[in-house]
């Protein structure tokens, strides 16, 4: 029986920006930071309140995982707007979209009141990953 | 057309949050706050309370304690976190820590130090077995 999802991936164009984006902007907690070698970083954040999980911040570059020329897909990729997919919730939609307004985060619109108990709003982090930001209500 | 209900109002409490965050170190006076988000102090605190589930004061005291969490497991010793983060007294500070989160300031930095220094010694044991694989960091 599966428990919880303990860990789960974005891959990112540049992994300073990204903790700076996902620490200074979302106001994440950085789980894990820990250079290995010369070629791989592993950096992972979470929300504050949200402990037991970590977002791995995977950098798109030639390596282990990545060809050359499948870099150049997945950076067209991210930079197109087309991966992403992570679903976050916050406390209060306004205060939230406000605050990461002013903190210079751009969004696709402000929040609406969806038919499915939900006010959320989408934006996209500093690789272009989207981001689904909601409360139930 | 407001792009939101009461953006005027959010706009206001969202600018005290971000300037508690911003000077939690220093002597905040949040009955300043109040004013400056133009209201009765009793109304901004029930209007604060309502957004982020905690009062002004409460939600410092929280910003200041996560502050010091981060400063003790950068090997900063309990005083210094302490003062660092504007706490007046390390006892009080000490007291409160272990109120919040159960254990002695003391305790969480020297149970920090020893993870991080597990993970400096040992960093393949913290990190899941595919991305080891995928990325061939145990060769």
């Amino acid at each position: 029986m599966i428990l919880k999802i303990s860990h789960a991936s974005v891959f990112v164009l540049d992994q300073d920006s990204a903790f700076d984006f996902y620490v200074n902007k979302l106001g994440f907690e950085v789980r894990q930071d820990n250079q290995m070698g010369p070629a791989f970083r592993w950096l992972t954040v979470g929300p504050k309140e949200q402990p037991n999980f970590e977002l791995i911040l995977l950098p798109v570059k030639e390596g282990a995982l990545f060809k050359k020329d499948k870099v150049k897909i997945m950076t067209d990729l991210l930079k197109e707007g087309t991966l992403g997919g992570l679903v976050m919730d916050c406390t209060d939609i306004y205060a939230t979209y406000e605050e990461l307004t002013q903190k210079g985060v751009i969004f696709a619109h402000p929040p609406i009141k969806q038919i499915y108990g939900r006010i959320d709003t989408t934006f996209k982090d500093d690789s272009g990953n989207w981001v689904s930001l909601g409360q139930n209500v | 057309m407001d792009v939101y209900p009461k953006v005027f109002l959010y706009r206001r409490l969202v600018q005290s949050k971000l300037f508690i965050d911003n000077h939690f170190a220093e002597k905040i006076d949040l009955d300043n706050i109040a004013d400056e988000a133009y209201c009765s102090k009793f109304h901004f605190i029930r209007l604060f309370k309502g957004v982020y589930g905690r009062t002004p004061h409460q939600y410092l005291t929280f910003v200041r304690l996560e502050q010091a969490k981060s400063k003790l497991k950068n090997n900063i010793s309990v005083n210094d976190a302490s003062f660092a983060v504007g706490f007046e007294s390390p006892t009080s500070f000490a007291s409160l820590f272990k109120r919040t989160y159960g254990q002695t300031p003391s305790y969480f930095r020297a149970t920090q130090i020893k993870l991080s220094s597990a993970r400096q010694k040992t960093p393949l044991k913290f990190i899941p077995g595919c991305i080891t694989a995928k990325f061939n960091l145990d060769k």
